[in-house]
């Protein structure tokens, strides 16, 4: 969770945050329009996978397990490039609400975990139960890692170029040594 | 045609849950995510009646797949999850964790037990 927005929870819409709370009145119809045909999007292509890897009632729902995880995975990376404030006002309803929220469900998580407790494969149920919640906080995490940190080596690397060109030594040493302690110091005062 | 109606039925289901979101965050001001419970729990229900009532691929594309798919969302879950861990307590993002999945089970069987009653 580098570098996020510090006030941001929802990576759907979170009130505290000022863009979001504005952007339904300034832009209705764009806002709802990305939305729905990042839905559609992320929608089919969770379906394709569902119908591409069926699974049997007692069986472990690999399709949506691999759907879910990696959802979670792309948003972390997406949330930490939006945070860093390198997107466009309507790339997180797209991607974020649209794509990666039609792509992931919940709905049928719970219902495929209850038929297997039905079908009597509670061991099965349990196990993709804790396997989706576990990885998919793995995966979350794992993603906002990533890409907070190709953010941080491609802001390091455009550093020396605008700052020293004459001493790309004392330049580059600066900007590479720079903006770590800055970073660690934001997680400390947020995690206070 | 079972591609036009999961389209369908998610384009509606996700700016639903961007709605639902919005208005059930605008009423109180705490950073716990009761929007995104509300939606996934709802769309849990949802799901869980039609699994069990008799209805045919078509409507089952329509309003499975494509409507409670789209409602609900595990991203959205999951990243709060992780941010109430850093921002509030690992308690705090337990609570969400276990809350939600309870929740959304218990309405999935709800919604299964309902049909299953009505149906006969």
């Amino acid at each position: 969770m580098t570098g996020a927005d510090p006030r941001r929870v929802d990576p759907d819409v979170d009130l505290r945050v000022p863009g979001d709370r504005g952007e339904l009145r300034a832009r209705p119809t764009a806002v709802l329009g990305v939305i729905a045909a990042g839905g559609v999007l992320g929608a089919l292509a969770r379906a394709g996978l569902q119908t591409a890897f069926p699974h049997r009632p007692t069986g472990f729902p690999w399709a949506t397990f691999a759907v879910n995880v990696t959802g979670c995975l792309l948003i972390g990376a997406l949330m930490a490039v939006v945070a860093a404030g390198r997107t466009r006002p309507l790339t997180r309803p797209f991607l974020g609400v649209g794509v990666l929220g039609g792509f992931t469900t919940f709905s049928t998580y719970a219902v495929d975990v209850r038929l297997a407790v039905a079908a009597g494969a509670a061991g099965t149920a349990l196990a993709y139960l804790v396997a989706t919640l576990v990885g998919a906080l793995v995966a979350g995490w794992l993603g906002d890692a990533a890409a907070g940190r190709f953010l941080r080596r491609r802001a390091a690397l455009a550093a020396p170029a605008t700052v020293g060109g004459g001493r790309p030594g004392a330049g580059g040493s600066r900007a590479a040594g720079g903006p770590a302690p800055t970073g660690r110091a934001d997680e400390d005062r947020e995690a206070r | 045609m079972t591609v036009l109606l999961i389209a369908l039925g998610a384009a509606v289901g996700a700016p639903l849950r961007y709605l639902t979101d919005r208005a059930v965050q605008s009423r109180h001001g705490s950073s716990f995510p009761w929007g995104t419970l509300t939606v996934n729990v709802l769309g849990s229900l949802l799901l869980g009646a039609l699994v069990a009532a008799p209805v045919g691929p078509d409507v089952a594309a329509l309003l499975g797949t494509g409507f409670c798919g789209a409602l609900t969302t595990y991203s959205t879950f999951g990243y709060e999850t992780l941010r109430l861990a850093r921002d509030k307590s690992p308690w705090t993002a337990l609570a969400n964790a276990l809350t939600s999945v309870a929740a959304g089970l218990a309405a999935a069987s709800l919604g299964y037990a309902v049909t299953r009653a009505l149906s006969g």
